[in-house]
């Protein structure tokens, strides 16, 4: 009778055990942090700019393109800093992917389809040699890229004006509409939704009587969809794990088997690819490539990937936290124009939100690794 | 040489710049046997290994596995091989679950083709399995290894070292953060790996460590082998006065005497 009584008692209580130790769990999540600070942000834009128009179906669109845009370049930066490495060349690579697709289309006359395939085979080419320099010299990624970065920005511009004659390449749009390829960056999802929406008044329309918005930017499906699929990588594979190894000790990764310079060479890579599809984005959206595209977006791709949770020293953090870093970063790039803030004060607030994000991320890792 | 040897080292030299951390290094083992490696610290123990397993290249000399040479480009070619090392510094990483660190390098898949994936079920209960074997138990596999302790650490580098080698076990100081009863633990836990017919190299430098549960000893003095002897063939002291340590302690006895002498002497 008693005994019964006593595992009973033991039984509930080691329930109790498991609860509290699954919001330790949660706690010890690294995007934690940044799902947070986005609940934040929207409710403090919920309040300050509810009824400006902000969180209309084309206010929200918006802010959303802003944020993929970063979020696809930011989920790159992630996953490299998760396997101990950065990259400082991202921008200078999304301004030389932007005339890779523009010049061979517009002063070669190569279809659009083959000038996109070419962007992305330098972009792999241009990772390899990054990740291929780190791994080979052992020098700090950080100064290997920032030389990368000023190599790839140095040949845009030089590689441009020896060709065009300018520094910007405009006349794309023509090209888009009969391309095969060309849509999967540039069309808007879910046209038909918006406009069965219009037609019911629950969007703006314009005076012509087509919705204000016309469709979710390709670029949101992207950031979703690469979002996803790195989280698949990071949690499910043996690569996602080879990734947290290298990044978290990357000899004694080694030792017991895992292939570091492998796994560090194809991050750079996917670094390289993500910038590529961000210009790809841009480029097709805009008709025109820039030789200054993308200038400085390696340090906003990291300032999200750290406010997503990543460790600057590696081996720690996530795809989902880059995403909501990036989304925080778009928010209130885009909502401080809804409110009467001066749009001067946006760095002063990025620059905070980076100080809190890695002092938290401190406290987080201390947690983790710390003997109870 | 006789069948049941697994691996060989003949005449293994390794420099690193003007350092010589090894000279003509020779020394084989056998399968079911404890080799024991000992030698005071710098003597190149862990470089010896290193080498094994794939860690360093040797400059000179060769490595024979089941009488074949081999040489290793990397750890991953000696794995494998069925040779598995716990290293000194112990190839852990902290900010890492227990489960994700025990197959580090060698996950267990499920699933096909571009599906594969890492059946992380599959892998907490063999980690948790394993660590209970060797008497730590894991109420969560996928807790952090940097909220646990240097010896239960120095358990789950043994446990998965046993668990993925096949043929060669190779242990690097494994009870030199232990307590007394930890290192009795892990030392019948290699014994008993042994006895299932797995060839041990024991490296320490704790003769009392060593001597109960080694077959043969080899030592090594500042880089040179000074020889491997049976069991048979060496008392307790003088194996101790066979490492470094121990001539020096002599010495050291020799030396008192005379400054003794020549206190007495001058006065
Ligand atoms: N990677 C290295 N580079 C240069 N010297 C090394 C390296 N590894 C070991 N050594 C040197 O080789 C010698 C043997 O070291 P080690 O094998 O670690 O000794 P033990 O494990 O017996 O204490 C030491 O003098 C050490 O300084
Ligand atoms: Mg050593």
């Amino acid at each position: 009778m008693s005994t019964k009584s006593q595992s009973i008692d033991r039984k509930s209580q080691d329930e109790r055990l498991r609860r509290v130790s699954k919001l330790k769990k949660l706690l010890n999540r690294p995007e934690l942090g940044a799902l947070g600070g986005s609940i934040l942000v929207f409710i403090f834009f919920g309040i300050i700019a509810g009824d400006s128009g902000m969180f209309s179906a084309y206010g929200t669109l918006n802010f959303l393109e802003v944020s993929s845009n970063l979020g696809i370049i930011a989920i790159g930066a992630a996953m490299l800093m998760i396997g101990g490495e950065f990259d400082l060349s991202v921008g200078s690579m999304i301004g030389f992917a932007g005339i890779c697709i523009a010049i061979p289309a517009i002063y070669w006359g190569w279809p659009l389809w083959s000038s996109i395939l070419f962007a992305f085979s330098m972009a792999v080419l241009i990772g390899y040699a990054n990740g291929i320099l780190v791994v080979r010299t052992g020098l700090p990624s950080f100064i290997v890229t920032l030389a990368m970065l000023f190599i790839l920005r140095g040949a845009t511009l030089a590689l441009t004006r020896l060709i065009t004659g300018r520094t910007q390449v405009p006349g794309l749009r023509v090209l888009i509409e009969n391309d095969p390829i060309a849509w999967i960056f540039s069309a808007d999802v879910f046209s038909g939704l918006f406009v069965w929406l219009g037609s019911l008044g629950l969007i703006a329309l314009r005076q012509d009587g087509t919705p204000l918005a016309t469709g979710v930017p390709t670029s949101v499906i992207w950031w979703i969809g690469l979002t996803i699929f790195a989280t698949w990588i990071l949690m499910k594979t043996r690569y996602g794990n080879w990734i947290f190894a290298s990044g978290g000790d990357k000899l004694g990764a080694r030792n017991v088997g895992v292939p570091v310079a492998r796994v560090k060479i194809s991050l750079f890579i996917g670094t390289a690819v993500c910038a590529t599809i961000y210009a790809c984005v841009q480029v097709l959206d805009a008709g025109s490539a820039d030789t200054m595209r993308g200038f400085l977006k390696e340090l906003e791709a990291i300032v999200a990937a750290v406010v997503g949770g990543c460790l600057l020293t590696g081996g720690y953090g996530s795809a989902i936290g880059a995403a909501f870093g990036a989304l925080i970063f778009g928010t209130v790039s885009m909502g401080i124009y809804y409110t009467d803030v001066d749009t001067d004060w946006f760095k002063v607030f990025l620059g905070a939100m980076m100080l809190i994000a890695v002092i938290f991320n401190n406290f987080v890792r201390r947690r983790v690794t710390e003997n109870k | 040489m006789n069948t049941d040897t697994i691996v060989e080292f003949n005449n293994i030299s390794k420099f690193f710049g003007s350092v010589i951390a090894l000279k003509n290094v020779t020394m084989h083992v056998k399968k079911g046997e404890i080799m024991c490696l000992l030698g005071d610290n710098g003597a190149g123990k862990s470089t010896l290994i290193k080498t094994l397993s794939g860690v360093h290249k040797p400059n000179e000399g060769e490595i024979i596995v089941e009488g074949k040479k081999t040489t290793f480009d990397s750890p991953r070619d000696a794995l494998d091989l069925g040779i598995a090392t716990v290293y000194q510094d112990l190839a852990l990483v902290s900010l890492m679950s227990v489960t994700r660190n025990f197959f580090m390098g060698r996950e267990p898949m499920k699933g096909f083709g571009l599906f594969k994936v890492f059946d992380i079920e599959k892998a907490n209960a063999v980690a948790a399995e394993r660590m209970g074997q060797i008497g730590i138990d894991v109420r969560d596999p996928s807790q952090a290894v940097g909220t646990m302790s240097g010896g239960e650490r120095q358990c789950l580098a043994i446990s998965r070292a046993i668990y993925f080698g096949a043929k060669v076990l190779i242990l690097d100081e494994p009870t030199s953060a232990l307590g007394v009863h930890q290192a009795s633990v892990v030392l019948k836990y290699i014994v008993k790996a042994a006895s299932e017919g797995l060839g041990v190299i024991l490296i320490t430098h704790n003769v009392h460590h060593a001597y109960p549960v080694g077959d043969r000893f080899t030592i090594l003095n500042r880089g040179k082998s000074m020889g491997t002897y049976p069991k048979k063939d060496l008392s307790r002291e003088k194996l101790l006065s066979m490492m470094a340590g121990g001539e020096e302690l002599d010495k050291l006895e020799v030396e008192l005497k005379e400054m003794d002498r020549i206190s007495k002497f001058n006065n």
